[in-house]
């Protein structure tokens, strides 16, 4: 180790922990708000970097057949679930839930083989991943919204396996990668920094802010939190704990979208790739105990981290070390944390 | 007392009934035995699919006879699963009786084949690099070039350009240590120092430790023990933290993914492959060029240009096999018994050279791997696409 490559690890450390950092707020978002322990996070960044890869070649990605088709089903779920009060609720669940995905796969029939500028392919990669949160939650975990939390974690690993199916089936086993957005580094006397590295600060930066006020600003944040804090309660102020498990999975989407598009420059990505970042996110969720956000933010970075350097000493167990982390975190919580009542939310 | 005799009749009639039913199965199954059947089981679907879809397509253009003698190709795929293709294979020797069986595409479908090959003593030609042990060496042939051959052309170049060391950076699994395990040999016997071993998985975001630690040990070249889009990383990462010299791949690189993930950046990389890939630019006098192109065109001619690939070659080249050794087995024995087997066997392992697309293959029964230097050249990056190396 020397002093010219301990600023070379952090940085990578730091370009792939606020990666998962992101998904650790999107993992841990979810959870508060549905208790669904959102496995599939990975997937949908999978999604976004692969969505991101075939639209920049000028190709239309199978996401907007899935899109398309999801639509279908979740307005087909959505109408039988009303079935007994049709009247109020059918235009709202067409629009939502059939005109807007259909719409959207159209605009990416129709914008992506014209090659778009970078702004646009870029915002559609955004609008054809973020809706299938959305849809996914209406489909698979709105109706059994109530039920425990391990029942709820057994659809959502249904869902991961669902969307792992389909990525082979849509994009193929080959792995996709897309060119930089800007590449090379800049040099700042002591070290080189890679562009993307100032890339994904600023983007993660904009995200975090742009959660926080969310949460702290607006009606729907503080409907999402009163949520979190206790289910009951927040119904019984007025806040439909559904709408708001809407909004948490469409944002969650987000997030990984848009993480997605960060990472799809930096490394080729399988369509089974998603799993593994996923649990690199959830371990930061978990090193916040499930319930700080902040926290979550700091376990992930540390998360990159320590994969950067583990990498660096012993390439072979890099894995081993990383999710080895864990154990210490665990103890120390269930040490000093006292214990909360299950299924309380 | 009648009674009795009666029941001894329809015991009869049952028996006669019973023994009649397979007999006359046997005799329509003798008269279509009259064709040579070469079961093909491949990866076609599944996760190593991209490694599989050739071999079936070039057994659309396999010709409809063997050394003359009427042939029945019975393709199957087995989606990357060795439980599909153990029951291929049993269907194979069980239902269809096959005189040769061919596959997989994948090394552990392949190795899950052979236990039912050597079981009922069939030859079986596998089509993914595998290791033989001795128990199973009588039947099992292996056809792409083992990984020491292909290392072999990497530490050959290196010595020839004068280095002194190299460093490593490999895959975390079987193939990585495949590549680790061949460079050591083959390094040692070069008198070129290994000076580093990385692991990464192929679903890494980022190699960057593993390049900066390679870096720090100083080799004077690289090896990249990875194949595909994924084996695009560490060269991108390594050429980005400032290496200038030499970057070698596996085989495992020659493919368009390859090139495409890596741009620009692998320019420059060189990479050991069968002799197909160069066709065109190899030396007149080598006989593999010959039977490459021919290839090369019938397969164009068929699936459009550039279609043609060193994997659809191995293909080629187990039918090319296959031609020499029914022409041998056809004197002794007839194609559906035991006896055509073990002829076809013989014939395989006789020491006949046979040039191939990818090499000149010459079995013996105590060599299954039959290939020597002749079956690799090392080929560069080259504006795009892979030319030979000089």
């Amino acid at each position: 180790m020397t002093f010219t490559i301990a600023p070379l690890l952090i940085q990578d450390g730091l370009t792939n922990g606020l990666i998962y950092a992101l998904l650790a707020l999107a993992i841990l978002l979810v959870f508060v708000v549905t208790r669904v322990l959102w496995v599939a996070a990975g997937d949908f960044v999978v999604l976004g970097a692969i969505t991101c890869a075939l639209i920049r070649q000028g190709e239309i990605p199978g996401t907007a057949y899935l899109l398309a088709a999801l639509g279908v089903v979740s307005t087909a779920v959505s109408l039988w679930r009303a079935r007994a009060h049709l009247a109020p609720v059918w235009k709202g669940v067409v629009l939502l839930e059939l005109l807007t995905p259909l719409g959207i796969a159209v605009l990416a029939f129709v914008l992506t083989p014209m090659k778009p500028p970078l702004a646009v392919q870029l915002a559609l990669v955004v609008a054809l991943v973020t809706p299938l949160g959305f849809l996914v939650y209406r489909v698979a975990f709105r109706p059994i919204a109530d039920r425990p939390v391990l029942t709820l974690l057994f659809v959502a690993v249904a869902v991961h396996y669902t969307l792992t199916g389909l990525g082979l089936a849509f994009f193929g086993s080959e792995a996709f990668r897309s060119q930089p957005f800007v590449p090379g580094r800049i040099d700042v006397g002591f070290t080189r920094i890679s562009w993307q590295l100032i890339l994904v600060l600023a983007a993660s930066a904009i995200m975090m802010v742009a959660f926080w006020m969310f949460f702290g600003r607006s009606l729907w944040g503080k409907a999402l939190r009163a949520t979190a804090v206790n289910r009951l309660g927040a119904r019984l102020v007025g806040v439909r704990p559904e709408a708001a498990g809407d909004v948490a999975f469409t944002i969650s989407a987000l997030v990984a979208a848009i993480s997605g598009i960060l990472i799809g420059p930096v490394t080729a990505l399988y369509y089974d790739s998603g799993f593994l970042i996923g649990l690199k996110g959830f371990i930061g969720t978990v090193i916040g105990g499930m319930v700080s956000f902040p926290l979550a933010v700091l376990g992930a970075v540390l998360v990159g981290l320590v994969e950067s350097f583990s990498a660096f000493y012993a390439s072979a167990l890099k894995e081993a070390i990383v999710f080895a982390l864990l154990a210490p975190f665990l103890l120390w919580r269930s040490a000093f944390e006292p214990r909360g009542q299950e299924d309380d939310h | 007392m009648k009674s009795r005799s009666f029941k001894r009749i329809w015991t009869a009639a049952a028996l006669s009934a019973a023994l009649a039913g397979p007999l006359a199965a046997q005799v329509a199954a003798q008269v279509a035995a009259q064709e040579i059947k070469i079961g093909l089981s491949g990866t076609f679907t599944g996760p190593n699919a991209s490694n599989g879809v050739p071999y079936r397509s070039a057994a659309e253009i396999f010709p409809t006879t063997l050394a003359g003698h009427p042939v029945k190709w019975i393709l199957l795929d087995d989606a990357t699963d060795s439980s599909i293709a153990v029951r291929n294979a049993r269907r194979f020797v069980d239902e269809d009786k096959v005189d040769v069986i061919l596959g997989s595409t994948s090394t552990v479908t392949a190795v899950a084949m052979s236990d039912v090959a050597v079981e009922a003593k069939t030859p079986q030609i596998g089509l993914s690099p595998m290791a033989i042990p001795p128990a199973k060496l009588p039947w099992v042939f292996n056809l792409p070039q083992p990984v020491p051959i292909m290392v072999s052309a990497i530490i050959d170049d290196a010595k020839a350009k004068g280095l002194k060391s190299i460093g490593y950076i490999g895959y975390t699994d079987g193939w990585g240590d495949l590549n680790w395990t061949a460079l050591n040999q083959t390094a040692k016997t070069a008198g070129i120092e290994v000076v580093s071993g990385e692991r990464y998985n192929r679903t890494d975001t980022s190699v960057t430790s593993q390049a900066l630690k390679t870096i720090a040990a100083n080799p004077q070249a690289v090896f990249i023990g990875g194949s595909g889009t994924a084996a695009a990383l560490p060269h991108l990462t390594l050429r980005d933290q400032g290496f200038t010299g030499p970057i070698y791949h596996t085989h495992g690189t020659v493919v368009k993914a390859f090139i495409d993930a890596g741009g620009k950046a692998v320019e420059g990389a060189l990479m050991p492959t069968g002799p197909m890939v160069a066709a065109s630019e190899l030396a007149d006098g080598n006989p593999i060029k010959k039977v490459s192109l021919d290839f090369i065109q019938k397969f164009d001619g068929k699936f459009g240009k550039g279609a043609a690939s060193p994997i659809a070659g191995y293909a080629w080249d187990a039918m090319l096999l296959l031609d020499a050794a029914a022409g041998d087995a056809l004197k002794t024995a007839k194609p559906g018994t035991p006896e055509f087997r073990t002829a076809m066997r013989d014939a395989l392992q006789s020491g006949r050279e046979v040039v191939g697309t990818n090499g000149v293959y010459r079995y013996t029964a105590t060599d299954h791997y039959g290939l020597d230097e002749r079956a690799r050249v090392l080929v560069e990056v080259k504006g795009g696409a892979f030319r030979l190396h000089k």
